[in-house]
C-alpha cells in the first residue's frame, strides 16, 4: 500500500509512504557521502578490469590495456637493483684494500654484501659468526693457513682447499701411521714434541725432536712455525683446527686430515668473492 | 511532502504579531545543529552566518593574521648553525632524522622533548579550558581559522548571510555560476597555499620553492600538498561545523576542564528571560531583556541557539556577544546580555551578592604547577643537553676469539654521537683491564700516551669497530666488568660505558 510520506515525531523522520497491515517504513536512505564512495568505487572498478590484469579466462587472463606486471615488474626492479650495484661491484675489483678502507661507502657496501654472501655460503661449516669448529677454521683469529691479507683470502676462496679446481690450495700430509712412515710409538712421541712447542710445561721425549725434524720440517719448519705456502700450520700457538690434545695429535699424525673447501669461481660472481674477501678480513684478524 | 512540525523550533508561527524595534530585524533562522534538530539520517542543513562586528570579531582578526602569519612565514625564518648545517629556524629534517628549532636540536633518540612538548601542550590547554574555557576552540584552532578565512572568501563572492541564502535557492544562471566558481577558485587557492606551507617546514623553504615552481621537487612533496590541499578544501569549505561536532574529541573532553568558576560565553537568562517581542516605548517591566531578535543564531557558525544554554557544539567563538552588544546599543539596554560569565556568578547574582571571578582555585593551581614542572624538567634537560652521546655494543657471535698467542680479543662496536656543531676528535680508553692491547678499525692516530683517537663530522654518528685483546693470564673470569672510556679531547664531554670483557671458562 502507498500513502503520502508522512513526519514520524517519534522519530523525526519521513516515512516512505509504504505500509503494511499499519507498520509503515522509515526513509532512512543512505548517507550520499557513503553511496558517492560506492559508485566511486564501481566506477574505479570498471577502469581497473580495463587497464590492469583482472578477469580468469580459460587457459590465461584478461591481460589489461597497460600490460601490467608483477613478475616483469619484480624483474626490471632486480635488474635495477643489479645495475646499481654493479658499479660498487666494479670498484671493489678494481680496488686494493688500501682503496676500499678508505672509501666509508664503498666498504658499507662490501661488508653488507659479503656479510649476506657468507650467511648463505660459507655459514655451513665457518658458522654464523665464523667462528668455526673441529676442522673447520675460526676466521676470526689472526691464524691463517694460507696467508691472511686480502689477496690471499680472496685467492682462497676462489680456488678453494683441495677442491676440483684445477689452481687449488693443496696441500697433502701423509698419514704417517696407515703409510707405515712412523711407528705407534714414535707418533705418541713426536705429539707430545708438539704439544712442548707450545706448553713449556710439557717436556719433550728423548729423540722425539729428531723424529720431527726428518719427518714433519720440511713442510712444518725447522722452528715448526708453519709455511703457507703449502698450507703448513704454525704448531707454536694456541690455536688447533682439530684439537690440541695429545689423544687428538696422534689421530692427526696418524691418519692426516685433509679437510676440504669448494672453490667459489664458478658459483659466486667475482664482485661477490671480492666482498666475502673483505668481509673475512675484517672480522678482526685481516693482515 | 508533509511540512515538518519542528517541536523545538521557536520560530512558531503562531507569535502574535509585533512591531519591533526600528532597527532590530527578527530574524528567521533556525538553530540547525543543535542535539536536538540534527539527525543522523538527514543530509547536513547548510549554515549561512552573518558578519559580526565588534570587540570580539576585531580580537578574531588579529588572532587570525597573528597564526596564519606564523603559518605561512616561520618557515621563511633563518638560523645560523654553521657550515653543512640547515640553517632553517623551523625544520624537521626527515632524511637526515633531526629537528631543528631555533636553538635547539633534537636528535630522533630524544624525542621525549617532543613528549614533553606534547605534555606542555596539554596542560596548557587544559588551564586555559578551565579558566577560560574553550579560548582555543573558537580562535585559534585551524579549523576555526581557516573556516573563518573560507567564509571571508565566500562572503566576498557572493555577499552576506541573506544574499547566500538567495543564492543557494536561485536557479543555476550565468551570474550564480560565476560567483561559486571564483569562490571554488579561491577556496582551493587558499587550499594549495596551505598544502604548500605545510612542505616547507620539512625542507629548506627557500631550495624547495625553486624546485617548486620549475616543477622539479619531489613526488613525495606533491602528494602532501595533495593531500593538505583536499583536507583544507573539505574541512574549510564543506564539513566546517561538522568537524567540531562530530570529528573533534576536545568537545567532549572539555566538559571535564570545566567546572562553575570557569569563564564562558553564557546568555544570562536571569536577565534575559522572559524573552519576547518589544515594541518601542513599552515597558520593560516584568520581562527580560531578550527581545529574541535571534542575531545570536545568525551570527553563529556552528548553528545553534545561546539562549539553549552551554552545550557541546559551543565553539566559544564569542561573536554573538558582539551581535547581542549591537542589538542592546539599539535598544538602550546594557550589554552583555550575552557575555563571558561562570556559573558561580549566576549563583551570586541569584542571592544578591557582586559578581566575582575566581581564577586561582585548586584545579587551576595544579595545572600550573605540573606546567611548571614539566616545563622546567625539559629546560634542564636541554641546558644539559650532553653534545656527546656513545653506544656501546658487544660482539656476541662470536663472544670472543682465541689469538695464536694465546690472548683472548672480544670484538665491540662503538657509536659516537658528535651533538655539536664542530668537528670533533675523541680519545679512547679501557678501565677495568690491567694488560689490553686495543684495536680500532680504520684508525691509525694516537695520543701522546697511546689511545686511538677517533675524529667525529660536526653534528653526525660515527661507528668504529674496536678489537680488545688480553694475555690469558689476565683473564679472571669468563666475564669481567669493564668500562670504555670516550673523552672529548678539546672539551669537557666525557662519557663512561660500562660493558663486559668475555673469555673461556675456567
Amino acid at each position: 500500500m502507498s500513502t503520502e510520506p508522512e513526519f514520524d515525531k517519534h522519530s523525526k523522520t519521513y516515512t516512505t509512504g509504504h505500509e503494511w497491515d499499519g507498520i509503515k517504513e522509515l526513509n532512512t536512505p543512505l548517507p550520499r557521502w557513503w553511496l558517492w564512495t560506492y559508485i566511486a568505487c564501481i566506477v574505479w572498478a570498471v577502469g581497473y578490469w580495463i587497464l590492469m590484469p583482472a578477469w580468469p579466462l580459460v587457459s590465461s587472463y584478461s591481460k589489461g590495456v597497460l600490460g601490467y606486471s608483477q613478475r616483469d615488474a619484480v624483474a626490471a626492479e632486480l635488474k635495477d637493483t643489479r645495475n646499481s650495484r654493479n658499479v660498487f661491484a666494479q670498484k671493489l675489483l678494481s680496488s686494493n684494500l688500501e682503496t676500499i678502507e678508505a672509501t666509508p661507502k664503498l666498504m658499507e657496501f662490501a661488508l653488507a654484501s659479503g656479510r649476506a654472501a657468507f650467511g648463505d655460503n660459507c655459514a655451513g661449516c665457518h658458522g654464523s659468526g665464523a667462528s668455526g669448529s673441529k676442522g673447520y677454521p675460526n676466521l676470526n683469529d689472526d691464524d691463517w693457513l694460507w696467508g691472511g691479507t686480502l689477496e690471499d683470502i680472496h685467492h682462497t676462496i676462489t680456488v678453494g682447499v683441495r677442491s676440483s679446481d684445477d689452481d687449488t690450495r693443496e696441500s697433502d700430509m701423509p698419514a704417517f701411521l696407515t703409510d707405515e712412515i712412523l711407528t705407534k710409538d714414535q707418533i705418541s712421541d713426536v705429539a707430545t714434541y708438539v704439544m712442548s712447542l707450545s706448553d713449556p710445561a710439557i717436556k719433550a721425549p728423548a729423540g722425539s725432536a729428531e723424529i720431527f725434524q726428518d719427518n714433519c720440517a720440511a713442510c712444518h719448519g725447522e722452528d715448526a712455525h708453519g709455511n703457507r705456502d703449502v698450507g703448513a700450520p704454525n704448531l707454536t700457538d694456541a690455536i688447533w683446527l682439530y684439537g690440541g690434545d695429545h689423544k687428538t695429535i696422534t689421530t692427526t699424525i696418524s691418519y692426516s686430515r685433509r679437510g676440504v673447501m669448494p672453490t667459489w669461481a664458478g658459483r659466486l660472481d667475482k664482485a661477490t668473492i671480492r666482498s666475502l674477501a673483505i668481509y673475512v678480513h675484517a672480522l678482526g684478524g685481516g693482515e | 511532502m508533509a511540512t515538518e512540525p519542528n517541536e523545538s523550533d521557536i520560530s512558531g508561527q503562531d507569535l502574535p504579531p509585533v512591531v519591533p524595534h526600528k532597527h532590530v530585524e527578527r530574524a528567521d533562522v533556525e538553530a540547525v545543529n543543535k542535539a536536538a534538530n540534527r539527525s543522523l539520517y538527514a543530509a547536513q542543513k547548510k549554515i549561512h552566518p552573518k558578519r559580526a562586528k565588534g570587540t570580539f570579531r576585531t580580537i578574531k582578526w588579529w588572532v587570525m593574521i597573528v597564526t596564519l602569519g606564523i603559518y605561512y612565514f616561520s618557515p621563511w625564518i633563518r638560523w645560523d648553525r654553521g657550515p653543512g648545517i640547515p640553517d632553517q629556524a623551523i625544520l624537521v629534517d626527515i632524511a637526515h632524522s633531526r629537528f631543528y628549532f631555533f636553538f635547539i636540536e633534537i636528535w630522533p633518540q630524544e624525542v621525549y622533548y617532543i613528549t614533553g612538548l606534547l605534555i606542555l601542550s596539554a596542560i596548557g590547554l587544559f588551564l586555559v579550558t578551565s579558566t577560560l574555557g574553550r579560548i582555543w576552540c573558537g580562535y585559534t584552532c585551524p579549523q576555526t581559522v581557516w573556516v573563518d578565512l573560507f567564509l571571508v572568501a565566500e562572503r566576498f563572492f557572493e555577499g552576506d548571510r541573506n544574499a547566500r541564502i538567495k543564492l543557494d535557492k536561485a536557479k543555476w544562471s550565468l551570474s550564480k555560476l560565476a560567483k561559486r566558481t571564483a569562490k571554488h577558485v579561491t577556496w582551493l587557492i587558499i587550499s594549495v597555499l596551505t598544502g604548500g606551507a605545510w612542505v616547507f617546514y620539512m625542507n629548506d623553504a627557500p631550495t624547495l620553492m625553486h624546485q617548486l615552481l620549475a616543477f622539479d621537487a619531489p613526488l613525495t612533496t606533491w602528494f602532501w600538498i595533495l593531500v593538505l590541499t583536499c583536507t583544507t578544501y573539505l574541512l574549510g569549505g564543506f564539513a566546517r561545523e561538522q568537524v567540531c561536532t562530530y570529528m573533534c574529541p576536545w568537545p567532549r573532553i572539555q566538559g571535564v576542564m570545566m567546572d562553575e568558576d570557569t569563564l564562558a560565553v553564557m546568555y544570562r537568562y536571569d536577565r534575559g528571560e522572559p524573552r519576547g517581542p518589544h515594541k518601542k516605548n513599552e515597558s520593560w517591566d516584568n520581562r527580560g531583556d531578550c527581545i529574541d531578535c535571534r542575531q545570536c543564531m545568525v551570527v553563529c557558525p556552528m548553528g545553534i541557539d545561546i539562549r539553549d544554554g552551554m552545550q557541546l557544539e559551543c565553539i566559544q567563538c564569542s561573536l554573538c556577544i558582539d551581535a547581542c552588544d549591537a542589538v542592546m546599543e539599539k535598544i538602550d539596554r546594557p550589554r552583555g546580555l550575552i557575555a563571558y560569565d561562570s556559573l558561580t556568578n549566576f549563583d551570586r547574582r541569584a542571592q544578591g551578592k557582586p559578581e566575582k571571578r575566581h581564577i586561582v582555585r585548586p584545579r587551576t593551581l595544579l595545572y600550573t604547577m605540573f606546567m611548571i614542572i614539566v616545563g622546567g624538567i625539559m629546560l634542564y634537560g636541554l641546558m644539559h643537553r650532553s653534545t656527546l652521546e656513545v653506544n656501546v655494543l658487544r660482539d656476541r657471535n662470536p663472544l670472543f676469539v682465541q689469538l695464536s698467542s694465546g690472548d683472548i680479543r672480544n670484538g665491540y662496536t662503538v657509536k659516537i654521537l658528535n651533538k655539536t656543531h664542530d668537528i670533533h676528535t675523541y680519545s679512547l680508553a679501557i678501565s677495568g683491564l690491567s694488560s689490553y692491547k686495543i684495536k680500532v678499525e680504520g684508525v691509525t692516530e694516537k695520543t701522546a700516551d697511546g689511545k686511538p683517537v677517533i675524529r667525529v663530522e660536526r653534528d653526525q654518528l660515527r661507528a668504529v669497530k674496536i678489537y680488545i685483546s688480553v694475555p690469558k693470564a689476565e683473564i679472571s673470569g669468563d666475564s669481567m666488568d669493564i668500562s670504555i672510556i670516550v673523552r672529548e679531547l678539546a672539551g669537557k664531554a666525557v662519557s663512561r660505558n660500562d660493558t663486559t670483557f668475555k673469555g673461556p671458562k675456567m
